[in-house]
């Protein structure tokens, strides 16, 4: 092909060797695709992160900007009652539900994974409270325990065994309770799946081995299943203690963290504290604080149930 | 179907409507004049809360629409959860986009005042065409006595709904007036079987509405007009040991009760009195269940009762309208407000809504709707004798804030349940309302 403009086909052909050399770089190439989903996090995760811990040490309210007061809103928090309350709250609810929620979706899962009849059809139907939007499945629940119309209270008096309706969300600790088995009912399905998949990449072979040494069935779950389970463990109580943590839409729908405030998570209290009260501030400020929370399971289940350095991606 | 019976009754009560009609009985005042030219091409958006009852929102847009046909001025109407319309409203106040007019609740417009275009010529037109404002309305839109920072549309009337034949079973043949008797009705009733229920969990409507009703009835108040916290005082600890004694003749549950809990016990004839808007008469009267409109015809309504303090002291939900200055169009926005406030218009608007929205000026007093039916007449004097959310003080971030954390609701419910002695509960009421407070 005759060149006729060396020097600008000398820089092009510079580039181009450049770029092609960067293509076949698998760690630039790597940098490239991840890009777009770099920005996205960025832009839709990190900023607004950053700027609810930035508005956590504002006094903004809605409707207007604020200005830095430092540590004040987090002293405020400190010195309120409610707030306490909803740190007690949301750490009885999440110890609860979670602690229930693994030993359900354990215990389904082991059933799950024998061979039981339409296998496939039962797994599907286990997933659904899971597939239910929250908010829907909130209000069935606020028909069920309500003081005038709830249909446990309904069938027990029609079985004669308790006299007066059950005070399901008006008494503060049935509420607690009562939201709790809400967010278990909801929670067992993910629970239970997630363990289901990892029991089925246990090879049968270690259960036939372990029989012919004469392993009873609880020997054989304990040595076996249990060890080679806790990475799937790890990483499913980690989401699922996250999303009871968080959780919003359910005592939303069912208390508005009534009666008496006793069921208010962290999460809707600082939803009410900075939008239908306008400080914005303080709201921001109550939402970071959940994060140490939250860190300390993350840490907690990566060194605490980890504890084995293949599970780490290193030799044992 | 449902909808058949509501078209029914639209049609019954335009037909009241039309037997009513020829001139009211009040003379206008020939002085009030309005000149002004909206803005060429001027296009409107308005956001308002949802619907309470369905005729409400027919009447409106049929308004609006009229208004679009008039003027030729397009106006596109979107309506939120009334609970969602504030943080929305705060959000276009503070960004300096969005609809420009929001009709909100309460004490809204203090929130971002210099955000509001100034409307007190609109409002000293439609003041004196119709009888002037009641003060409540000055008390949320006129905070320095001077300018109008909205335009108020009127409240939510909120009274006692209760089941007539019930109370006569228990021995009451009127509804009483005072506190006292209020208590002995709810006593006996409870004693027949048949008791009534109040929301104590953090009903952000019918929570706040009664609660606050029971404070002030005693002579208790959150602040005063210094914006002082003064709710730790005697009057409130007499408040709540009445609460408590009113607690004990409550149907079960009611700590648990949101904003729809009454109405749906109550329908359900599970409860023979509680507090609310019309709503819950407007479900029965217009609905094809014959047991509910049986049992419309021995729904009854009366104002709440007066207490030691000796005056009526109510609160009722307050919507307010207001024009936002980042609106291009601010001369016609307030154009669309005169219209829609004109007799012409709002009369039939509080008529295909029976009443729920009691109106702000005195002149629509006069409104057949009120006497068409007696069981309307005590939601007339709503705006009449309601306060202001956050009285006596100032309204704004403070009064805001402190009915959203329903610090009035949670003292109540405390004190009525017995989980804090009534000492306890209005200590702990005025250490939280001391921190909204904080200068």
């Amino acid at each position: 092909m005759p060149c006729r403009r060396t020097g600008a086909t000398a820089t092009e052909g510079e580039v181009r060797a450049y770029v092609s050399r960067l293509l076949d770089n698998r760690n630039a190439l790597g940098l490239l695709f991840l890009l777009p989903a770099g920005a996205l996090l960025l832009l839709f995760l990190t900023y607004p992160l950053g700027l609810g811990v930035w508005l956590g040490f504002t006094d903004t309210k809605i409707g207007r900007g604020g200005a830095w007061v430092g540590l004040e809103n987090y002293e405020f928090l400190f010195g309120d009652a409610v707030a306490r309350l909803s740190l007690f709250n949301t750490l009885f609810y999440t110890v609860v539900a979670s602690v229930i929620k693994f030993a359900l979706g354990l215990w389904l899962a082991l059933l799950l994974n024998k061979h039981v009849p339409f296998k496939t059809v039962v797994r599907a139907v286990v997933l659904l409270p899971f597939i239910v939007p929250t908010a829907l499945s909130a209000i069935a629940f606020w028909w069920i325990y309500d003081a005038q119309f709830s249909v446990i209270s309904w069938a027990l008096t029609e079985l004669g065994l308790i006299d007066r309706y059950i005070d399901f969300l008006g008494d503060p600790w049935n509420a607690r309770l009562s939201t709790i088995a809400a967010n278990i009912w909801r929670g067992v399905p993910f629970v239970a799946i997630c363990l289901l998949a990892g029991l089925q990449t246990i090879s049968p072979s270690y259960y036939e081995a372990a029989s012919l040494d004469g392993a009873t069935p609880w020997q054989q779950f304990r040595y076996v299943t249990l060890p080679l389970l806790t990475p799937i463990i790890a990483v499913v109580m980690t989401f699922s203690v996250l999303f009871t943590f968080t959780d919003f839409q359910l005592i939303y729908v069912l208390t508005r963290g009534g009666p008496l405030n006793a069921t208010h998570l962290m999460a809707t209290l600082s939803f009410q504290r900075a939008i239908p009260g306008g400080a914005l501030g303080e709201g921001a400020a109550l939402a970071v604080s959940m994060v140490p929370f939250l860190l300390a399971a993350i840490l907690f289940s990566y060194f605490g149930l980890q504890r084995r350095a293949w599970q780490q991606g290193g030799a044992d | 179907m449902k909808n058949m019976k509501r078209r029914d009754f639209l049609k019954t009560s335009a037909g009241v409507a039309a037997v009513a009609a020829g001139p009211f009985i009040w003379v206008k005042d020939a002085s009030a004049q309005w000149s002004n030219t909206p803005e060429k091409g001027a296009k409107l958006r308005v956001l308002r809360w949802k619907r309470f009852v369905a005729g409400d929102e027919d009447q409106y847009l049929a308004n609006v629409k009229k208004f679009t046909e008039k003027t030729g001025i397009e106006v596109r109407v979107d309506s939120e959860g009334w609970e969602d319309v504030r943080p929305k409203a705060a959000v276009a106040a503070n960004t300096g986009a969005g609809p420009d007019i929001i009709l909100s609740t309460h004490d809204d417009a203090n929130l971002y005042p210099e955000k509001l275009v100034d409307v007190t010529d609109l409002a000293n037109y439609l003041g004196k065409k119709y009888g002037g404002w009641y003060p409540v309305g000055e008390a949320y839109l006129r905070p320095n006595g001077k300018n109008w920072i909205g335009i108020p549309l009127g409240c939510a009337g909120n009274c006692v709904v209760y089941r007539e034949s019930q109370m006569k079973a228990a021995g009451f043949n009127a509804f009483p007036r005072d506190t006292d008797g209020f208590l002995k009705l709810m006593r006996a009733l409870k004693e027949k079987g048949t008791p009534g229920g109040f929301a104590l969990g953090n009903a952000t409507g019918d929570g706040n509405v009664w609660t606050h009703w029971l404070l002030w009835s005693h002579g208790g108040q959150l602040v005063d007009k210094d914006n002082k916290v003064i709710i730790n005082s005697p009057q409130t600890i007499k408040a709540l040991e009445y609460a408590k004694e009113l607690y004990q003749t409550f149907v079960p549950g009611t700590l648990s009760w949101l904003d729809p809990n009454n109405n749906k016990a109550f329908l359900d004839g599970q409860c023979s009195v509680t507090a609310n808007g019309i709503s819950v008469y407007y479900a029965a009267k217009t609905s094809k269940d014959p047991k509910l409109v049986e049992m419309a015809a021995d729904i009854q309504h009366a104002n709440m009762p007066i207490g030691p303090a000796g005056v009526p002291t109510e609160l009722n939900l307050f919507f307010n309208q207001m024009i936002f200055k980042h609106s291009k169009y601010p001369k016609a926005a307030k154009e669309f407000i005169r219209f829609m406030m004109e007799e012409e218009q709002f009369g039939p608007w509080m008529q295909a809504s029976i009443g729920y929205v009691t109106q702000p000026l005195v002149a629509y007093e006069k409104n057949p709707i009120w006497t068409v039916d007696p069981k309307h007449t005590p939601y007339r004097d709503a705006m009449k004798i309601m306060r202001p959310i956050g009285y006596a003080g100032r309204l704004g971030y403070a009064s805001a804030g402190a009915a959203a954390d329903f610090i009035v609701v949670n003292m109540v419910a405390e004190a009525a349940s017995g989980s804090k002695t009534p000492a306890e509960a209005a200590e702990r009421a005025q250490k939280r309302a001391e921190r909204y407070y904080k200068v």
